[in-house]
C-alpha cells in the first residue's frame, strides 16, 4: 500500500512543473517588469531540470519499476511515464534557457514561461494517465498552452497564420477523441484503461461497431497529438511559424507526450490480442507508419526551408516512432514485442534531445536574423563553428549516423520490428532513414561546403542560446555510449504494460 | 588495449588537428599519424593471434566490455584482431600516413579540417576492421561516411558535391538493406544467440541453429530467411566494393575527389566491402555462398571484364585507375567464392595488394596532376623526360598492376587463380578462372596505352605551367608504396601466412577442398 506521503513523492516530477508555474505566476504578478526575463527563464528551467532529476531519481530507485496507481487507478506511475516525464523535463529546461535570448526584445515573457510550464505539466499528466478521462484532460492541458505559444509572436503573420491552423485542427480532433471516448464508454461502461481492457471481449461481441468507431476516433486524436498522417497538416504550417524555441518544444516533448499516451491507450487498454476482431489497429497502424515516414520524408526533402524541412523531418519520425504499435503483430513473440515497443521509446527519448538541439539551432540563426532558406545558411561555419558542429551532429544524428544517440536508437528500432516479424516494415524504415540523409546532408553542404554569397556579420554570440545548444549536442554525442544507462530502463518499462 | 590505443590516438589526433592554425595542421598531421602506424607496426610484429577470430580463433588484442542491451540481446564492446583484419589494419595506418605526405602540395585550403578529417577516416577505419560484435561494427562502419562525404564535397574537383552526396545516400541505403538482413538472422537463430556478438552468430549460423523468423505458423522458414539474409548482405557489401552493376558512385566519387582521399576510397574503403563478404556472407552462412556460386562468380568475372574495358575506353587517367579498382575487386569476389585456401586467402591477399597498388596508382596520377594540372591522356605526351621519378614509379605500379612476377599484384592475383582453379564448390570453376585471366590482358593493354600516350614519346603539353621534378614529400610515399609492393611480391609469407592461418576454418565446411 501506498501511503499518502509516498503518492506525492512519485507526483514529484509533475509537481515541479506545477510549482514552476504557480511560481511564475506569482513573479508576473509583483514583478511584472522583469525587464530581461532572466528570472522568469531560470524558474521554467529549474522547474524542468526538477522534474527531470525527479523522474531520474524514481527511476533509479526503482520504486515504480511495478507500476504504482494513484488515485483510485486513474494515474499510474510506471517506468514509461518516468522515462517520458524525464523528456519533457530535459526539453523544457532547454527550451526555456535558449528563449531567454529569442524573446529578449519580446512583450509577455512571463506569459511565455507559464504557457511552457503548464504545458509541460499536461503533458507529465498524459504520460501518467490511466483512464480515458484523464487522457483528454490532460491532452487539452497541454494542448491549450501550445496554441498560445504558437501564436506568441502576434504581429508575425506566419504565427498567427500556423497557430489558427494548428487550433482548428487541434479543436477538431479532440472533439472526435472526446466522441471517440464516449463511445468506448458506452460500449465498455468504464473509462479506466485496465476495465476498458476486461470490458472488451464482451463489447467486441456485443457492440462492434460502436467499440470499433469508438477506438477509430481515439486513434486520430492520438494522431493528431503525435503529428502522424492524416491529422499532420498542422505541424508544417505551426512549427515554421512558431517562435523556433516552442517549435522545438512542440515537436519534440509535445510529439512525446502524444506517443506515450498512445502507448499506453492502445496496449493497455485495447489488448491487440481481444481487439483484433473489431478495429486491428496494428494494421491501422502500419498502414500509418508507412505513409507518414514517406510522406515525412519526401516531403522534407523537397522544402528550401531549414525550418520546415525539419518540421518535416519530424513528421518522419513520428513515423519511425510508430513502427514500436505498428510491429505488435504477436509474430514474435511477448519478447520481441517489448522489444520494439521499448526501441520505439527510446527514439523518442533520444529524438527529445537531437530534434530540440536542431530546432535551437535554427533560433540561434533566426537569432541572428540570417534567413530561414539553406541558401541562408552557406559558408556558416566558417563564422560559427562550434554551434555548427553541434547542428551537425544533430542532423546526422537525425539521419541515423553514428555521430550521436540517434543511431542506436533508430536501428534499434529496425532491429525490434525485424525480430516483431515484420521485416518488411523495418525495411521501409530504412530506405526512408537512407533517402533522409539527402536532405539532412544539405544543412551540412550549406554549412561546411559552400561559401557564403555575401559576409555574414555575426556580431553577437547569445550566451543563453549557445548553452542550450550545446548542451544538447553533448547529451546527443554522450547518448551512443550512454544509452546504456537508458535502454534497460526504456525495455522494462515496455514490457511491464504487456 | 592496444587497438584501443590505436583508434583513440587517430581521434584524438584528429581533434589536435582541428584546432590547430592551418599553417601547422600539414606537418602536424604527418607527426600525429605516425604513433598509429607504429602502433599497428608493432600489432603486427607482436602478433600473437592464431585461427580465425570468428570461428573459435585465438583472438590477438582482444577487449570485451559489456555496453547494451537490446531487448534479449546483448550489444557488448568487442575487439579482436586475426590473420584477416590485422593485415588491413596496417594497410588503414601505412595508407593514412602516405596520403597525409601525398596532401601537402594539392591540399591548400582548410588544411586543418582536411587533416582532421583524414585523421577520423584512420579511426573509423580500424575500428571496422578491429570489431567483433556486430553493432559496435556497425558504428564505425556509418562513421567511415561522414568523413569521406566532407572530404569529396570540400575539397573535391568541379562535380564534387554531386559525387559526394551520390556516394553518401547511395552507400547509405546498401548499409541499411544489409543491416535489417543481417538482423533477421539474429533475430532467426532465436535463442541460439545471447548477443549480437559476430564470433557467437557465426558458430551458431555454421552450426545450422537458424529457426524461424517469428513463428513457425507465420514466421519466415529458416532457408527462405538464409538466401533472403544472404543476398541482402551481399548487395550491401557489393554495393561498397563495388562490383558491376553496383558501381556507378565510385568513378564519379574517385575523379571528383581530392587525391589523397581517392587513395583512402580505394585503398581502403572498398576493402571494406570485400572484407564485410567474407566475414559475414562466405564465413557466416557458407552453405547459401555455395548454393549461389554461380551467379555470384558471374559477378565476379563480369565486374573483372567489364571494369577493364570500362577503364580501356576513358581519356581521363583518374578515371582509368578508378575502373580498374573495379576490375581488381572482381578478383576478389573470385577468391572468395572459390572457397578453397588460395581462393579466401589470395583474395584476402588481393585487398591489400590493390590497397597499396591502387594507392600508388592515384598517388602519381596526383603527382602528374599537381605538375600539369590536367589528367586528360590526350593532353600530355613524353613526360618522362621532365619528371623522370615519378614516371618511373608510375611505370612499376603500373606493372605491378599488370601482374609482373615479384610484385604484390602478381602473387594476389596467382593465389586467387590456383585457388579458383581448383575449387570443388564453384561449377565450371575452370571456366570461369579461364576468363578472369583474360582480364589480365585488357589491363595490360589499357595501362601500356595510357603509359605510352603520356609518358613516352616527344614532350608536349598545352598548359601554361612549368613543370619540373616533383617535392621529395611526393616521391617519398610513392617510393615508399613501390618497395612494399615489391617486398610483398617478393616475400608474400610477410602476411599471407597469417591470412592463411585465419581463412583456414572459414573453407572448412564439409565441402571445403584444395591445400
Amino acid at each position: 500500500m501506498v501511503t499518502m506521503a509516498n503518492e506525492w513523492l512519485l507526483l514529484s516530477p509533475a509537481a515541479a512543473f506545477v510549482l514552476a508555474a504557480l511560481a511564475l505566476f506569482v513573479i508576473d504578478a509583483f514583478a511584472p517588469e522583469d525587464a530581461d526575463g532572466g528570472l522568469l527563464a531560470a524558474v521554467a528551467a529549474v522547474g524542468g531540470i526538477a522534474a527531470l532529476s525527479a523522474s531520474g531519481v524514481l527511476l533509479l530507485s526503482g520504486v515504480a519499476a511495478d507500476g504504482v496507481e494513484l488515485f483510485g487507478g486513474q494515474l499510474v506511475v510506471d517506468g514509461m511515464s518516468l522515462l517520458f516525464t524525464f523528456i519533457f523535463g530535459s526539453v523544457t529546461a532547454l527550451v526555456s534557457v535558449a528563449s531567454v535570448d529569442y524573446i529578449r526584445e519580446l512583450p509577455h515573457k512571463a506569459e511565455y514561461y507559464l504557457l511552457v510550464t503548464l504545458a509541460a505539466t499536461g503533458m507529465s499528466l498524459l504520460a501518467s494517465a490511466n483512464s480515458l478521462a484523464v487522457v483528454f484532460v490532460a491532452l487539452e492541458l497541454s494542448s491549450l498552452p501550445s496554441y498560445a505559444l504558437v501564436a506568441y509572436l502576434k504581429r508575425n503573420r506566419g504565427s498567427v497564420e500556423g497557430a489558427l491552423k494548428y487550433f482548428l485542427v487541434g479543436a477538431l480532433s479532440s472533439g472526435i477523441m472526446v466522441y471517440g471516448i464516449s463511445l468506448v464508454y458506452a460500449a465498455t461502461g468504464s473509462l479506466l484503461l485496465s476495465d476498458v481492457a476486461s470490458a472488451l471481449g464482451g463489447a467486441s461481441a456485443d457492440y462492434p461497431g460502436v467499440l470499433g468507431v469508438g477506438l477509430l476516433m481515439i486513434v486520430g486524436g492520438l494522431a493528431f497529438k503525435t503529428a502522424s498522417v492524416p491529422f499532420h497538416f498542422w505541424a508544417p504550417d505551426a512549427y515554421e511559424g512558431a517562435p523556433a524555441p516552442v517549435a522545438a518544444f512542440l515537436s519534440s516533448a509535445s510529439k512525446a507526450a502524444g506517443f506515450v499516451v498512445a502507448f499506453r491507450v492502445l496496449v493497455v487498454g485495447f489488448p491487440i490480442g481481444t481487439i483484433a476482431g473489431t478495429l486491428d489497429w496494428v494494421l491501422l497502424f502500419q498502414v500509418l507508419a508507412v505513409v507518414t515516414m514517406t510522406l515525412g520524408n519526401f516531403a522534407a526533402a523537397t522544402q528550401e526551408n531549414v525550418k520546415r524541412m525539419l518540421a518535416y523531418s519530424s513528421i518522419g519520425h513520428a513515423g519511425y516512432a510508430l513502427i514500436g504499435l505498428a510491429a505488435l503483430t504477436n509474430a514474435g513473440g511477448p519478447g520481441a514485442e517489448a522489444t520494439v515497443l521499448g526501441a520505439s521509446m527510446l527514439h523518442l527519448f533520444v529524438y527529445g534531445f537531437m530534434n530540440t538541439g536542431a530546432f535551437l539551432f535554427v533560433a540561434l540563426v533566426e537569432h541572428w536574423e540570417l534567413g530561414r532558406t539553406f541558401e541562408d545558411y552557406n559558408g556558416l561555419g566558417r563564422e560559427a563553428p562550434v554551434a555548427c558542429v553541434a547542428m551537425t551532429v544533430f542532423v546526422f544524428s537525425l539521419a541515423g549516423l553514428p555521430v550521436g544517440g540517434g543511431f542506436l536508437s533508430k536501428y534499434f528500432l529496425f532491429a525490434g520490428a525485424v525480430g516483431a516479424g515484420v521485416p518488411w516494415l523495418a525495411l521501409v524504415g530504412a530506405v526512408n532513414s537512407a533517402l533522409s540523409l539527402y536532405y539532412y546532408s544539405r544543412v551540412v553542404k550549406a554549412m561546411w561546403i559552400e561559401p557564403p554569397a555575401e559576409p555574414l556579420g555575426i556580431e553577437r554570440y547569445p550566451t543563453a542560446l549557445y548553452a542550450a545548444v550545446l548542451t544538447a549536442a553533448v547529451v546527443t554525442v554522450l547518448l551512443l555510449p550512454g544509452l546504456v544507462v537508458f535502454d534497460g530502463i526504456a525495455f522494462e518499462a515496455a514490457a511491464s504494460l504487456f | 588495449m592496444l587497438i584501443e590505443a590505436l583508434v583513440v590516438s587517430c581521434l584524438l589526433g584528429a581533434a589536435i588537428v582541428f584546432f590547430t592554425p592551418d599553417r601547422y595542421a600539414p606537418k602536424l598531421a604527418f607527426g600525429l599519424s605516425v604513433p598509429p602506424l607504429v602502433l599497428s607496426l608493432y600489432a603486427y610484429v607482436a602478433f600473437d593471434g592464431s585461427g580465425n577470430a570468428l570461428l573459435g580463433g585465438e583472438i590477438a588484442y582482444e577487449t570485451f566490455a559489456e555496453w547494451l542491451q537490446l531487448g534479449p540481446y546483448a550489444v557488448n564492446y568487442h575487439v579482436g584482431l586475426d590473420g584477416i583484419s590485422l593485415p588491413l589494419v596496417v594497410l588503414s595506418t601505412v595508407l593514412t600516413t602516405l596520403s597525409i605526405l601525398s596532401a601537402w602540395t594539392p591540399i591548400d585550403d582548410r588544411q586543418s579540417e582536411f587533416y582532421g578529417l583524414v585523421l577520423l577516416l584512420e579511426g573509423s577505419l580500424i575500428g571496422v576492421f578491429a570489431a567483433l560484435d556486430f553493432l559496435l561494427w556497425f558504428v564505425f562502419w556509418e562513421a567511415v561516411l561522414i568523413p569521406m562525404y566532407l572530404l569529396i564535397g570540400v575539397w573535391g574537383g568541379p562535380r564534387r558535391k554531386y559525387a559526394a552526396i551520390k556516394f553518401f545516400v547511395y552507400t547509405n541505403i546498401a548499409s541499411l538493406v544489409m543491416f535489417v538482413g543481417f538482423f533477421a538472422l539474429i533475430f532467426g537463430l532465436g535463442d541460439a544467440v545471447s548477443s549480437t556478438g559476430m564470433p557467437a552468430i557465426a558458430e551458431a549460423l555454421r552450426a545450422g541453429q537458424l529457426g524461424y523468423l517469428g513463428t513457425p505458423t507465420v514466421g519466415v522458414p529458416p532457408d527462405t530467411l538464409a538466401i533472403a539474409a544472404f543476398l541482402a548482405m551481399f548487395v550491401g557489401f557489393a554495393v561498397k566494393v563495388p562490383v558491376v552493376p553496383f558501381h556507378t558512385w565510385l568513378p564519379d566519387a574517385h575523379v571528383e575527389a581530392p587525391t589523397p582521399a581517392s587513395v583512402l576510397l580505394a585503398g581502403v574503403l572498398l576493402k571494406m566491402g570485400t572484407y564485410a563478404l567474407l566475414r559475414f556472407n562466405f564465413t557466416m552462412l557458407p552453405e547459401q555462398a555455395a548454393t549461389l556460386a554461380v551467379p555470384i562468380a558471374a559477378i565476379a568475372v563480369i565486374s573483372i571484364i567489364y571494369g577493364a574495358l570500362l577503364a580501356l575506353a576513358q581519356q581521363d587517367l583518374k578515371r582509368v585507375v578508378a575502373y580498374s579498382s573495379v576490375s581488381s575487386m572482381g578478383y576478389v569476389i573470385l577468391g572468395l567464392v572459390a572457397y578453397t585456401v588460395y581462393g579466401v586467402g589470395g583474395a584476402t591477399f588481393q585487398m591489400v595488394a590493390h590497397g597499396l597498388i591502387s594507392g600508388l596508382l592515384f598517388m602519381t596520377v596526383g603527382v602528374f596532376y599537381n605538375a600539369t594540372h590536367t589528367r586528360m591522356i590526350g593532353d600530355m605526351s613524353g613526360l618522362a623526360s621532365k619528371m623522370p621519378a615519378t614516371a618511373t614509379v608510375f611505370v612499376a605500379g603500373a606493372f605491378g598492376y599488370m601482374g609482373l612476377p615479384l610484385m604484390a599484384g602478381f602473387m594476389a592475383e596467382l593465389f586467387v587463380f590456383i585457388g579458383a582453379f581448383e575449387s570443388t564448390v564453384l561449377p565450371a570453376a575452370p571456366v570461369f578462372t579461364a576468363i578472369a585471366m583474360f582480364g589480365i590482358v585488357i589491363v595490360a593493354g589499357y595501362l601500356l596505352w595510357a603509359m605510352q600516350r603520356s609518358l613516352f614519346g616527344p614532350f608536349e603539353l598545352e598548359t601554361d605551367y612549368e613543370l619540373g621534378r616533383a617535392p621529395v614529400h611526393d616521391i617519398a610515399p610513392i617510393v615508399t608504396l613501390v618497395v612494399l609492393i615489391v617486398a610483398l611480391g617478393v616475400a608474400p609469407d610477410l602476411i599471407f601466412e597469417m591470412i592463411r592461418d585465419a581463412t583456414l576454418d572459414v573453407v572448412e565446411f564439409g565441402f571445403g577442398g584444395g591445400s
